[in-house]
């Protein structure tokens, strides 16, 4: 087994420095609780939260900060810049993850003690997620598998309720991630244990056509709890018509577990 | 080889202290220094539901990267030797903007923002001398603090005692003979700050480790005369090869697990390809083969001494009114001495046989961190590495923390690791064969000193 403390590759190669984007939205008062940062997943960016869930966890008192991922990255640019983000920010951070930036999450809380962690709709069984997507939408599917485009359909990212302009928008907003990182998706090492053993939540929708109800239960045991389910919502979230719901669901396990 | 741990006999004589003026701060652990060893020592431990009283004498973080303390040994050219990756904490990154080799300022607010990251500062008592560590004999100790200013003391009892008050703030100077006739100026490299000391003078500088060569190079460029004295010679190896630092190459070879034989050889290559014969400069040819003394990482002492700013001399003989007389029977009048000849360990508020301390003052530690005969009294960051120490100090506080949360939670698996670690190799973690000095005790490769922490780590697991 690879060494944790033995860290090679970081001495002798380490990850080249890129500019990051990160959107934050600050309470109106400071009351000295933990930053949230929010990692989206794959094709999304910190656009995604910065629709409703950063002003929403702002307007709960938590400081809010969304980042993007670096262009062109791997599994482990990706968990280098979540850390770089993290240690930037002046109080220890609670990580939340939604989709593939559930993963990235996952290897970013080896590498940082985090002061809480939230997977929303983890993609953590790579193969999983791969055999529901190939099932909902295999043309958007099958060129990412020999390194083509990545193509999500509505039908994979919301419910139908949420307006089909809503939706084709966000869609026309889905960036592109490199082929790498979409076999890493599917092919990585399981992620490591958590360092300082964060209090972990795992949220999710049964209705998600990207993540399957078994997978969310087998990463919610990984963690040590149950997931928390919101029915008739789709893969994401946080765009979706009933966004409100999960956040303050979040936030309100969040308050527990701060104050505990 | 000695026992890590002690054997019953030392737990048996527990006395009653019912004092009311001793605090019993019942399971907390006492930290003692708050420089980058403390910090993570305090943090581990925190990490591992500890609670945790640090005594920082100055009023600050810090320790030796603080250049306000007046025991800082930072001068104003001060930049890392070893290069970011391998001196960062490893889960709490320096930014990746910043250089490879940052400078001692950067560190500063490095460790200042780790420290208010971690919510660390309501845990450290600063001002706050401590003045005597004794143990209670149940494996507690009794802690007696000072403020600084001055003022009563208080005695506070605590489970654990984890010292961290560094290795490079008492000055080491050698005894030279006549030295009380020397006429002109003798500093130690702690009190050189700035290289305005060094302008227009005739400059000795003491000392081939890496802050006599960066002094050396400092006074090149400042002074109108420049002798650098060595004992002997060395391997100066330049802070880039191949376009990378040095270490992120060495590291290369470590990762590889060449051979020693191999890597020596390597060096030796590259050395004579990149920097070239440095006895044409009249350097002595180094006594001693690469890795068998601590790394001297210096591009601009070579390119000097080709300039001729710096004249290489051999020991000091004596010191003679204004003039020095060197080994070689030369005689040079240098204005400012500069000694940059180390420092050594001091542990005053510990009676010597707690660390098992020899006549030498050198202490005796299991994997330089883990008192042999108190399991609850440990040191963290007393090592030479040939890479940045924070790191080392992280993985030695975790494995602090973990092995006092062991003793408590799982006793004789705790009796278990004790065993095993009693006979572990010396070998394994301690680097043997280097040049005798009191500058190698603590000489350890960061690789196969983190192989070893690694094991422990596990072994320390809980069931």
């Amino acid at each position: 087994m690879k060494s944790d403390l033995l860290r090679f590759d970081d001495w002798t190669s380490p990850v080249p420095p890129v500019s990051r984007e990160v959107l934050t939205a600050l309470p109106a008062t400071d009351e000295g609780l933990p930053p949230v940062l929010f990692v989206p997943g794959l094709g999304h960016g910190a656009w995604a939260f910065a629709e409703h869930w950063l002003a929403h966890t702002a307007s709960r008192g938590f400081p809010a900060h969304a980042m993007s991922l670096r262009d062109k990255g791997d599994l482990r640019s990706y968990a280098h810049d979540v850390v770089q983000v993290a240690a930037s920010l002046p109080r220890q951070v609670v990580l939340v993850g939604h989709g593939a930036g559930a993963l990235v999450v996952a290897r970013a809380l080896g590498r940082y003690p985090a002061r809480a962690a939230v997977l929303v709709a983890p993609v953590l069984d790579g193969w999983t997620s791969l055999g529901a997507a190939l099932r909902t939408n295999p043309f958007g599917t099958l060129p990412a598998l020999f390194g083509g485009r990545l193509r999500l359909s509505r039908r994979q990212l919301f419910s139908a309720d949420l307006p089909a302009a809503e939706a084709r928008e966000y869609l026309l907003r889905l960036g592109q991630a490199g082929a790498r990182a979409h076999v890493e998706l599917v092919r990585h090492a399981p992620p490591p244990r958590p360092v300082g053993s964060p209090p972990t939540l795992v949220v999710g929708s049964p209705d998600d056509r990207v993540v399957p109800r078994s997978s969310l239960d087998r990463t919610a045991r990984r963690y040590g709890a149950a997931p928390l389910l919101f029915p008739g919502m789709g893969h994401d979230l946080m765009l979706d018509a009933k966004w409100v719901e999960p956040i303050d669901a979040i936030m309100d396990w969040l308050s527990k577990e701060i104050t505990a | 080889m000695a026992a890590f741990l002690p054997g019953p006999s030392v737990c048996k004589d527990r006395r009653v202290h019912d004092t009311p003026d001793i605090a019993d701060r019942h399971d907390a652990v006492c930290v003692i220094g708050a420089g980058a060893s403390g910090l993570a020592a305090i943090k581990n431990l925190r990490e591992h539901s500890f609670a945790v009283d640090c005594y920082e004498r100055e009023t600050s973080v810090g320790g030796a990267w603080n250049w306000r303390h007046d025991r800082s040994p930072m001068y104003a050219g001060t930049h890392l030797i070893s290069s970011r990756p391998l001196t960062e904490f490893p889960d709490f990154p320096m930014p990746d903007t910043w250089p490879d080799y940052p400078h001692h300022s950067q560190l500063l607010s490095y460790l200042e923002r780790y420290a208010a990251h971690f919510g660390l500062g309501e845990h450290i008592w600063f001002g706050t001398e401590v003045v005597a560590v004794t143990p209670v004999g149940d494996g507690r100790w009794d802690v007696t603090t000072r403020s600084t200013g001055g003022g009563a003391s208080r005695v506070q009892r605590y489970a654990a005692v984890v010292v961290a008050n560094g290795h490079n703030w008492s000055p080491k100077t050698p005894p030279y003979d006549g030295l009380v006739t020397f006429r002109g100026q003798m500093i130690h490299a702690s009190a050189y700050k700035d290289p305005a000391q060094l302008r227009g003078r005739k400059v000795l500088v003491i000392g081939g480790g890496n802050t006599g060569c960066d002094i050396a190079v400092e006074a090149a460029q400042q002074a109108t005369t420049v002798w650098h004295s060595t004992r002997r010679g060395y391997w100066y190896a330049p802070k880039y090869v191949f376009g990378r630092p040095v270490d992120q190459v060495n590291d290369l070879m470590l990762k590889w697990r060449l051979p020693l034989r191999l890597r020596q050889w390597l060096v030796q290559k590259t050395v004579r390809l990149t920097v070239g014969d440095v006895t044409r400069y009249g350097l002595p040819v180094p006594d001693h083969r690469p890795f068998e003394s601590h790394p001297v990482v210096n591009s601009q002492l070579v390119y000097y001494l080709g300039h001729g700013r710096i004249t290489p001399v051999p020991d000091i003989a004596r010191f003679d009114g204004a003039s020095v007389e060197l080994a070689d029977g030369r005689v040079i009048e240098p204005d400012l001495v500069i000694s940059a000849t180390g420092y050594l360990p001091r542990f005053e508020f510990l009676a010597p046989e707690l660390l098992d301390t020899d006549d030498n003052g050198r202490p005796d530690l299991h994997l330089h961190a883990f008192a042999r005969r108190h399991p609850t009294l440990a040191v963290i960051g007393l090592l030479q590495g040939d890479a940045g120490l924070f790191p080392l100090a992280h993985w030695q506080s975790v494995a602090v923390a973990r092995w006092l949360r062991l003793r408590l939670t799982d006793p004789i698996k705790a009796a278990a690791v004790q065993q095993r670690e009693s006979s572990r190799p010396l070998r394994s973690w301690s680097r043997r064969q280097m040049v005798p000095s009191t500058r190698h005790w603590f000489e350890v490769s960061h690789t196969s000193y983190l192989r070893v922490l690694d094991d422990l780590l596990k072994h320390l697991e809980p069931a």
